[in-house]
């Protein structure tokens, strides 16, 4: 009995460290993870991890890992809700999350343009990302995003290389308040006092900056 | 295993909602910053009214030294910081020690060094201290773009008055003085998602995004934030950025004075490298803070050098 017992804990403990039981992070994302339901990423993300911008669908490729797992979660959670991916989240156990997450972001991503915060801004878009718009508590998205817009760690992700369509509408998720995943409204605050002429302009200028 | 994730993943999401309940009671999105709503302040000029010609250009340059002080004003910089940092909006936001606020209250007589200074021998201390650099010279192109900069920001503001919304607004002391261990957790709670848990900033390749808080490549000792007082008022008025005014008063004082507990890079006015004469001369009668005093056993102001 005591010695089933350590053998069954020696079985969990190897399972959980050991890279040999490891989820093959390069056939979930090309053919789908073990439950059905964690359909292949690369459907509706491309062969590539650079998404489908037609559809809304984003760039994985070259995201922090760290943020990708916490998509995942969110996605599980609901804080960040999407009818297609939920379900999706759902189905991926937490090996696959964490597998797939470390292999997109080793994936390369495309070049984008320098551009920093001293460069002139022109149209509302550029003003919006290079100025903020503080009258309405409205930060340069720079400040957090990085110059460029090319991501700061694991918590502010890259907004170019991302298309204007997947820009926007996660824009309008926050605004919607059907992504929620930000600490303490940061993000969301944000996206609610933006106009819908700010909102197109500012996901065209961060899409416009890895053409 | 899976019972074990699964309860981490509960647990997770619990913590998430629990977070989410405690922001909740803050001020509607129209208004985050109630504070900063109260009274209307100088208007500086919009950028598209500069005009294109010599004048234009140095204002400009001005500009973008102030936005991105290391890759402009690299041989004056010796840490991790940009002008804008402190003074938000591109030194234009009230409450956040705006440049149009500043300009047209110099020359002035400063306690710090014990005379009248020019508005160039203001600027030259942001970088002694602020910037823990090196002065740039007086007649140096620095200095008149940064000069240019902040005139054409305090166009049509009044000479000589304070006008509302200048320099961080003074916000009383906690009822019981402030408390390390509650700042600590405010910074843990609000402030190391973007600074980081050890106050060493976050960078984007090899450039800071956001400011390191302390440390290395943080303000010195001698930089007027240091003092809790100042710092208090910035952080209550601008922090967490976007969301300024969310933050009590209290609040504001104890992570502030967390932020000050730490060590950073030594005042260059140090005196023949005592801390406790140093602490006499220059910090004694400096506002609150926590320079040669002994926090948590250990006499911080020596520097991080």
């Amino acid at each position: 009995m005591e010695i089933s017992r350590w053998a069954l804990v020696c079985i969990l403990s190897s399972a959980s460290t050991t890279p040999a039981f490891a989820a093959d992070a390069q056939k979930i994302f090309s053919q789908g993870g073990a439950n059905p339901g964690a359909i292949a990423c690369s459907t509706c993300h491309g062969a590539d991890g650079l998404g489908m911008p037609s559809a809304g669908f984003p760039r994985l490729a070259g995201l922090p890992a760290d943020y990708l797992t916490k998509q995942i979660s969110d996605f599980r959670s609901g804080t960040r809700g999407n009818p297609i991916m939920q379900p999706v989240a759902q189905a991926l156990s937490e090996d696959e999350s964490k597998a797939l997450a470390v292999m997109l972001a080793k994936m390369p991503s495309p070049a984008v343009k320098p551009v920093n915060r001293a460069h002139a801004a022109k149209g509302p878009g550029e003003i919006l990302a290079l100025r903020g718009a503080w009258d309405r508590n409205i930060p340069e998205c720079v400040a957090c995003h990085g110059p460029s817009g090319i991501g700061v760690g694991a918590t502010f992700p890259p907004l170019s290389g991302q298309s204007a369509q997947y820009l926007k509408s996660q824009l309008n998720a926050w605004r919607q308040q059907t992504r929620k995943n930000d600490q303490d409204d940061l993000m969301g605050h944000i996206a609610r006092s933006l106009t819908d002429t700010e909102v197109e302009a500012v996901s065209q200028y961060f899409a416009d900056l890895s053409k | 295993m899976k019972s074990i994730i699964a309860a981490l993943i509960t647990f997770n999401i619990i913590s998430m909602a629990c977070a989410t309940e405690t922001v909740e009671p803050t001020a509607p999105p129209n208004s985050p910053n109630p504070a900063q709503n109260k009274a209307p302040t100088f208007l500086p000029p919009s950028e598209e009214t500069l005009p294109d010609n010599a004048y234009g250009r140095l204002v400009q340059q001005g500009r973008a030294i102030f936005v991105d002080t290391k890759a402009n004003a690299s041989e004056f910089v010796g840490n991790g910081l940009n002008c804008t940092n402190c003074h938000l909006e591109q030194g234009r936001k009230a409450d956040s020690a705006p440049l149009w606020g500043a300009y047209t209250m110099y020359p002035a007589y400063r306690k710090k060094n014990d005379k009248v200074n020019t508005y160039a021998e203001r600027l030259q201390g942001c970088f002694q201290f602020s910037m823990n650099g090196k002065p740039p010279p007086a007649d140096s192109q620095v200095i008149a773009a940064l000069t240019a900069y902040s005139y054409w920001l305090a166009t049509g503001a009044p000479t000589g008055q304070e006008l509302p919304g200048r320099s961080y607004p003074e916000i009383p002391e906690p009822a019981g003085g402030f408390d390390l261990a509650k700042g600590k957790a405010i910074y843990a709670k609000q402030c190391s998602v973007c600074h980081g848990a050890e106050g060493e900033g976050q960078k984007a390749g090899s450039d800071y995004v956001f400011p390191p808080l302390w440390g290395k490549d943080s303000f010195n000792w001698g930089a007027g934030m240091h003092r809790i007082n100042t710092a208090a008022g910035f952080i209550k008025s601008n922090m967490p950025l976007g969301k300024g005014g969310t933050l009590s008063s209290d609040e504001a004082w104890h992570v502030a004075a967390f932020m000050d507990s730490h060590e950073r890079p030594k005042d260059p006015r140090m005196i023949a490298g005592s801390v406790e004469q140093t602490r006499l001369k220059f910090h004694a009668n400096d506002g609150v803070n926590l320079y040669g005093q002994n926090v948590n056993g250990v006499v911080v102001g020596q520097g991080t050098e």
